[in-house]
């Protein structure tokens, strides 16, 4: 069987787009990604579009169409791919699934949305949608999940409040580096750890921004691949995963079930294993996501995240595993469909050598992307060709 | 006014109910909890809370005890000067929320239901 | 205001212009439709509207012949050959007294439907353009 293989990337301005809506967001991505890999729209056969709620969000619906249209890439079929937050991630699989089943050779993945044009409270009720009823009743937000297993997490484990604060610390200075990210500016932890509370005892630095901006990848087999270019990226390994949609009804609030299988799904069919993995990205829309995440994955024991990142092991340039070199959600910004496509390009281009000032020595990378919180989950692995 | 777990063929209990329990077991009664305590797992509270929410939200998640097997459930608390442990006991308020303020649409949900107020 | 089309650089012209053409053409020059007639190829009167949208609603596609404008973009042109000098339209007819083949040109009216009254996010497109009144 070929292996499935990633010839092109591309993301937009992450930010406030004034005056650009989600189609000549997508349609810009789109075409930069086929430029960037040097395909014409007319070999693209499947086209995947990752997107969470641009109807809610802007009354625009069938935007995988519009898309298709926009970029001149008529007839390929194409799709739009809702797994909330992990829209991107579920792309990744859907392309992947593309080419590894024979039933397309040029894969065009776009995720993206647009956000900024609703007020705060407007984007938080429509991402809370995804919450049973029990939980909407309440008035439960993403962000209040977040500060209840927070709170729960450092009880239970003695880990300090400043932890948390470390890891926006960490992204915030690697999105510096990125030219693409909404902030690029450092934080240092009394900011963070001063600034205003949202979800006790989270803080607004806790959490990634509201965003604008898209996303692309280009997949294709190996064989296809080496017809473009030398350095590609090749997905070793990908799986999806469950959890319950009650939040509370988890047996244990500080393991996310979908991140364990995911990424167990993926390590076993790369063949990898954690300590092989030399670069993460993680979904960190909230900073203890990050210590979920990397505790699901492997990369510490439960309850032991905290102790990694307080080592510095998860440090872009002095770190053992390198994670968010992009700056993650928090500092590069989460346009809900965009962010899993997202973590692909910056794995990507680290796999490749194209990630400038955020490079690192990298062969293999993952990335997690987190649908609700924890919901729906995507792990993908990649290696560099070479 | 019930605040109504289901208990499921593999002695599991849930709230809410679903239609299936954990692997698909079938429901075989419901639980009143409103007759029960808690205690407090964790909680927070939420000050950027969406249209139709109470501003500053205080939530808790809670574990409730019912003959031997937990079940948790999250909701409002009616304070926030709590500790996790406390116990707690459900009172009912007939709208928890602001039905026609957020995106859901009202008729397709209940808007009463239950807060914990420390024991 | 202007009602622009896009041509490409295979040749092909689209109401409304996209960032790419056919096959990823990209875009050369615009052109506005306002300033020529077209024919009413098909037509409709829509009694059933969505909300902030007139009552009935006359609908037309139309044809504009826009060859002429196309001599000083010869060599782009000759891709495509004839299809390059027709382009078709849809929008609101000012009567429902047309038949198919009626000769119409483009007026302008400042708002063809209500901006906030339908589910699109009011600042997110245009909505002013024009009509199609027959000659």
């Amino acid at each position: 069987m070929e292996r499935v293989a990633i010839i092109g990337a591309s993301m937009t301005q992450f930010g406030h787009r004034e005056g650009e809506w989600i189609t000549d967001l997508l349609a810009a991505a789109g075409s930069d990604c086929l430029e960037d890999a040097g395909v014409d729209a007319s070999d693209v056969e499947h086209l995947y579009v990752s997107n969470m709620t641009s109807g809610e969000f802007e009354g625009q619906t069938g935007v995988m169409n519009a898309l298709v249209h926009d970029i001149g890439a008529i007839p390929a079929y194409t799709q739009r791919v809702d797994q909330t937050s992990a829209s991107g991630g579920a792309g990744i699989y859907a392309a992947w699934q593309s080419i590894e089943s024979g039933a397309s050779d040029m894969t065009l993945l776009v995720g993206g949305e647009k956000m900024t044009h609703r007020s705060t409270a407007e984007t938080t009720d429509i991402i809370a949608s995804v919450t049973h009823p029990v939980e909407y009743n309440a008035g439960v937000t993403l962000p209040s999940f977040a500060g209840l297993t927070a709170r729960h997490y450092l009880e239970r484990f003695d880990a300090p409040r400043e932890s948390l604060g470390k890891v926006a610390v960490k992204n915030h200075k690697n999105g510096v580096d990125n030219p693409h990210a909404q902030f690029r500016k450092e934080v240092d932890l009394e900011t963070v750890l001063e600034s205003p509370i949202v979800a006790d005892p989270l803080r607004l630095y806790d959490f990634c921004p509201i965003t604008d901006g898209s996303a692309a990848l280009l997949f294709c087999p190996e064989s296809v691949a080496r017809e473009y270019t030398d350095d590609y990226a090749v997905v070793t390994g990908v799986d999806g995963a469950t959890d319950t949609q009650v939040v509370h009804e988890r047996a244990d609030p500080t393991v996310m079930d979908g991140v364990v299988e995911s990424g167990n799904g993926a390590y076993e069919m790369s063949g990898l294993a954690p300590a092989d993995i030399d670069v993460a990205e993680l979904h960190d829309m909230f900073t203890i996501l990050e210590f979920l995440q990397m505790e699901g994955l492997g990369f510490a024991e439960q309850g032991e995240a905290w102790k990694r990142v307080e080592d510095g092991d998860t440090e872009r340039d002095t770190g053992e595993l390198p994670t968010n070199t992009s700056g993650g959600l928090k500092s590069k910004g989460h346009p809900l469909g965009a962010s899993g496509v997202a973590q692909g390009v910056e794995i990507y281009e680290q796999l490749v050598g194209e990630a400038g000032p955020r490079q690192v020595d990298a062969d293999a990378g993952l990335c997690c992307n987190v649908g609700g919180f924890g919901n729906c989950v995507i792990t993908t692995i990649m290696e560099a060709a070479r | 006014m019930t605040m109504e777990a289901t208990r499921y063929d593999d002695g599991s209990i849930t709230y809410p109910g679903h239609p299936r329990g954990p692997g698909g077991s079938e429901p075989v009664e419901t639980i009143d909890l409103s007759e029960y305590t808690a205690e407090i797992v964790t909680w927070t509270t939420s000050t950027a809370t969406p249209p139709g929410v109470r501003e500053p939200n205080h939530l808790a998640i809670v574990e409730f005890d019912v003959e031997g097997e937990s079940v948790r459930a999250i909701g409002q608390l009616t304070t926030g000067d709590v500790e996790t442990g406390d116990e707690v006991r459900p009172v009912y308020v007939d709208e928890l929320r602001d039905p026609g303020a957020g995106i859901r649409e009202p008729e397709s949900q209940a808007w009463d239901g239950y807060r914990f107020e420390p024991v």
